[in-house]
């Protein structure tokens, strides 16, 4: 397989990321509009728009934007193109767009994919950008043939001409198009639903080929000439340094070429991996491991518990709920608490780079590469269009690949800079749980009343946890005089900040405080469904004590309360109907229900469980339904929806990071247990039938069968859970 | 200087001989398709097949599998994709897709044990494989897929 050479100042270039023979190779110097013109005879590509090449031999190459690591990006959005391109799904190939602003997301403004808006940010982008291409070609079999555009139609990456009995290829029209200067329409009409082929129908994933014959290509597979690998010691405390360290051991190795200092600590360079940690175990480092040697989470819980009790900043004030709950006979009060939480991908963090006097080139699975290419150019002192990255696939990421600080490209540049080879960093496993990029950990403190009919009078909820937005430069946009949106999204009634949803319940009085917690100890992070993966819990299993408080149904309070929210209310009536709501499961087994609404989509799960006896418990089955507006792939919605249950799940029973003496004390799958395929329920999808424009569905689902599940255990045993994960009290999902 | 037959060639590799197969595989003879994850044979993303019989190559050292017989993600499918791969790719299984050279790997050696596996067999031979996007469901779906076509009779007794 041909990895490609090095080139200096080379700004177009990446990786072919599309099925089949190319995969990981890598595509050199990309001929743009307006050098190609004088040879006809041997037309090269055309750059048709900001997204769209092709090539004489009809292949379509899509600059693909958006970032790929289970989400299902390449194949929807793909979708959208070849729908409007009315293109032969096999012709399109994509390439990594290169990191500059026409690529930009047009939602954030940076290179980033997140927040479950890929899709609905390239709904109308990339629909545009294949239907424009398909004008293009339109217009040059007109002028080909001498007939009106009205006259032709587009099938397959042809043009036929029905009447004329013509048929071109588009890499045929490619001559005419430059011949003629074609340029792009400015404005291009987009099908409608009811003639869609392609959008709304079940698809393969468009690089599935890849990953069942082992040749997709992830940042740790990169191999480049001559490549050294790096293995990193790291303080044990976040942010320790280094005091003094001792390599005499580790430069023994046979192997090993060189130890330096960077930032993260100490790195060893070796000829392979194995070689490379081999002479990292063997460093001896004296650590100054800083202020946060004495940080724990027991501490952070008492100390969020006494921020509780105080009045925090005012996110939402509907009605009077202080003055309705001191006034109220019985009022309910609960503190919920929830661990940090670890990634976890099944590929660890790692990156490869190359550096040189003027430029600087980097290989990584990233979320987030205009932040990568501004953090690495600042770090060199490199103009930012020195800085190229190249995008891999990702094993996974759930948000870690979104990183702020871009620790692990940061790792790989501070390693190779200096060398004149390229070098590629891994961590291990252990670096990987410890990475000290958590969930944070948080409490919430909820009061409430009822009305005389048992319902929802009032409700005040106090979220405390370190503000994951603060201090960033995200912070303009996602704090809100001081409070975290990534700390209350979920809790808040009404529409706050940037996202334009609340949830869909209505109670009259409804008060929302937070307080941050002092941002020490280790860095907060967005993990997939971010403040919804506390917030939702923490709100869906103290609806859920009201409803027994007040000896109501659990969905039918929701249904109730949902009455000012459309969508949700009739996606609850579907799940009450799906799940057979009102029939019996018999002994020792019990449902549990939640519902939320997240990045604009409304979800909501029921859940059967069963209890086997000494705190075993299985979830058998999972019924979701999933509004999303249209549906552009369902078989990836499906993918999504069970994952993102997999995950909550395995969160809620078993998700746990503890930070003790500044140390995080799991380290590998034996601590920090991921969910194994004998704990996985059937999963059960439903998706309404929807003309709205799509709406996000890669993390909605991992937030609501964490108080489902809760919810249900509560109805199986009497017992309420209040703090997480589910192991810490005795109960063990099997 | 040590030989093992890989995918069917022979290949001699000049390592430590502690150094597991796993990087052997990877930054010696360059077949990334089996996969790091733990380093502790817990998570299985980096299953091969060691004389026919699965096995964990990040635990495996080089010393262990001199003159042994290994088949990779790469070895299994090179002239045309197993009826395993095939189910895979039919039921999309793959989400992001690091796990999966794994999870095919002990799919592959559990149907060679078994031409049928119900719910509960494929549990206890898949449970060691772990992935994160939660793929499990369409694991499942995709045995019993690949078990009727590679023998459609039915279970054997």
């Amino acid at each position: 397989m041909n990895r490609g050479k090095m080139a200096k100042g080379v700004s177009r270039r990446g990786f072919i990321i599309g099925s089949g023979a190319s995969v990981g190779s890598l595509l050199l110097g990309v001929s743009v509009a307006g050098t190609a013109r004088a040879k006809l005879a041997q037309v090269q590509p055309k750059q048709l728009n900001t997204f769209l090449r092709i090539d004489p031999d009809n292949t379509i190459t899509l600059m693909m934007n958006q970032s790929e690591f289970g989400n299902g990006a390449y194949t929807s959005l793909t979708m959208m193109v070849a729908e409007e391109l009315d293109a032969n799904w096999d012709d399109i190939q994509l390439e990594t767009a290169p990191t500059s602003p026409e690529y930009y997301s047009p939602i954030f403004g940076e290179y980033l994919t997140a927040g479950s808006i890929t899709t609905a940010g390239a709904w109308i982008q990339l629909r545009t950008a294949g239907a424009q291409a398909r004008s293009m070609f339109v217009d040059a079999a007109a002028q080909k043939w001498q007939t009106a555009p009205s006259e032709l139609t587009t099938r397959d990456s042809h043009v036929i001409w029905q009447a004329g009995k013509r048929e071109a290829s588009y890499g045929d029209l490619l001559a005419t198009i430059i011949a003629h200067d074609i340029a792009p329409p400015a404005e291009v009409a987009l099908k409608e639903a009811s003639d869609f082929k392609i959008l709304g129908k079940p698809r393969l994933r468009h690089e599935g080929r890849s990953k069942v014959d082992g040749s997709a290509i992830f940042g740790i597979d990169v191999k480049l000439p001559n490549m050294l690998y790096g293995s990193v010691a790291r303080c044990p405390v976040y942010g320790g340094k280094v005091a003094h360290y001792d390599d005499k051991a580790a430069l023994a190795i046979t192997g090993v070429v060189k130890t330096k200092q960077i930032s993260a600590g100490v790195v060893v360079l070796a000829k392979d991996y194995w070689t490379a940690k081999r002479g990292r175990d063997a460093l001896e480092i004296q650590w100054d491991e800083g202020p946060n040697a004495a940080l724990s989470s027991a501490r952070f819980y008492e100390e969020y518990r006494l921020l509780a009790d105080q009045p925090g900043m005012l996110a939402e004030n509907i009605g009077d709920a202080q003055s309705v709950i001191a006034n109220s006979d019985s009022p309910l009060e609960a503190i919920y608490e929830m661990p940090y939480l670890a990634h976890a991908t099944m590929e660890p963090m790692n990156a490869t780079a190359q550096v040189s006097q003027d430029s600087c080139e980097v290989w990584v699975g990233t979320q987030y590469q205009s932040n990568d290419q501004e953090i690495v150019a600042k770090l060199l002192g490199l103009p930012q269009d020195q800085v190229i990255i190249n995008r891999t696939l990702m094993g996974g990421t759930f948000g870690r690949r979104a990183s702020k600080t871009a620790d692990f490209t940061v790792d790989a540049v501070e390693a190779a800079r200096g060398e004149e080879v390229p070098v590629q960093v891994i961590w291990s496993r252990e670096e990987d749980i410890r990475g000290a990029h958590y969930r944070p950990l948080f409490v919430h403190k909820l009061r409430a009343c009822l009305d005389d009919q048992g319902m929802p009078l009032a409700w005040h909820q106090t979220a405390v946890g370190q503000s994951i937005m603060q201090h960033t430069k995200h912070d303009p946009a996602y704090m809100v005089s001081g409070m975290d949106i990534y700390s209350i999204d979920g809790c808040l009634q009404e529409p706050f900040g940037v996202f334009p949803y609340g949830t869909h319940y209505t109670i009259p009085n409804h008060r929302i405080e937070t307080h941050n917690a002092p941002k020490v100890g280790v860095r907060p992070h967005e993990w997939r469904a971010v403040a919804h993966t506390h917030t939702g819990i923490a709100y869906e299993c103290f609806l859920d004590e009201l409803a027994h408080a007040g000896d109501k149904d659990p969905l039918d309070l929701r249904i109730a309360l949902s009455k000012n929210h459309p969508r949700m209310q009739n996606l609850l009536k579907v799940l009450k109907e799906k799940s057979q709501w009102e029939t019996s499961l018999g002994e020792n087994r019990a449902r549990g229900i939640a519902a939320r609404v997240y990045s604009v989509s409304p979800i909501a799960q029921a859940v059967e469980i069963t209890l086997h006896g000494d705190g075993k418990f299985s979830v058998d089955r999972v019924i979701c339904v999933v509004d999303c507006g249209f549906a552009v792939n369902p078989l990836n919605i499906e993918a999504q929806i069970q994952g993102g249950i997999a995950l909550g799940l395995n969160a809620v029973a078993n998700g746990n990071i503890d930070l003790e003496a500044g140390r995080i004390m799991q380290s590998n799958f034996h601590d920090y247990l991921p969910l194994r395929i004998n704990q996985m329920p059937v999963i059960e999808v439903h998706i309404i039938d929807s003309d709205q424009p799509p709406t996000g569905v890669g993390e909605q689902a991992t937030t609501p069968i964490a108080p489902a599940v809760a919810n249900a255990i509560f109805k199986a045993t009497g017992q309420r859970i209040r703090s997480f994960p589910l192991s810490k009290h005795g109960f063990t999902l099997v | 200087m040590i030989t093992l037959i890989v995918n069917g060639e022979s290949r001699t590799v000049n390592a430590e001989e502690s150094t597991p197969l796993l990087w052997i595989l990877r930054d010696h003879l360059n077949l990334t398709g089996t996969k790091y994850g733990c380093g502790m044979s817990l998570c299985g993303a980096c299953t091969v097949h060691v004389e026919g019989r699965p096995m964990r190559a990040c635990t495996l050292p080089l010393s262990a599998v001199a003159g042994k017989s290994i088949t990779t993600i790469e070895g299994i499918g090179a002239e045309q994709l197993t009826p395993v791969q095939e189910a895979w790719l039919a039921h999309d299984v793959a989400q992001c897709g690091y796990c999966q050279s794994g999870q095919i790997m002990a799919a592959s050696a559990l149907l060679q044990e078994n031409n049928h596996p119900n719910d509960a067999e494929i549990d206890a031979a898949m449970s060691g494989i772990v992935c994160r996007c939660g793929s499990y469901q369409r694991v499942r779906e995709a045995i019993h897929a690949a078990a009727q076509t590679m023998s459609p009779a039915g279970r054997a007794v």
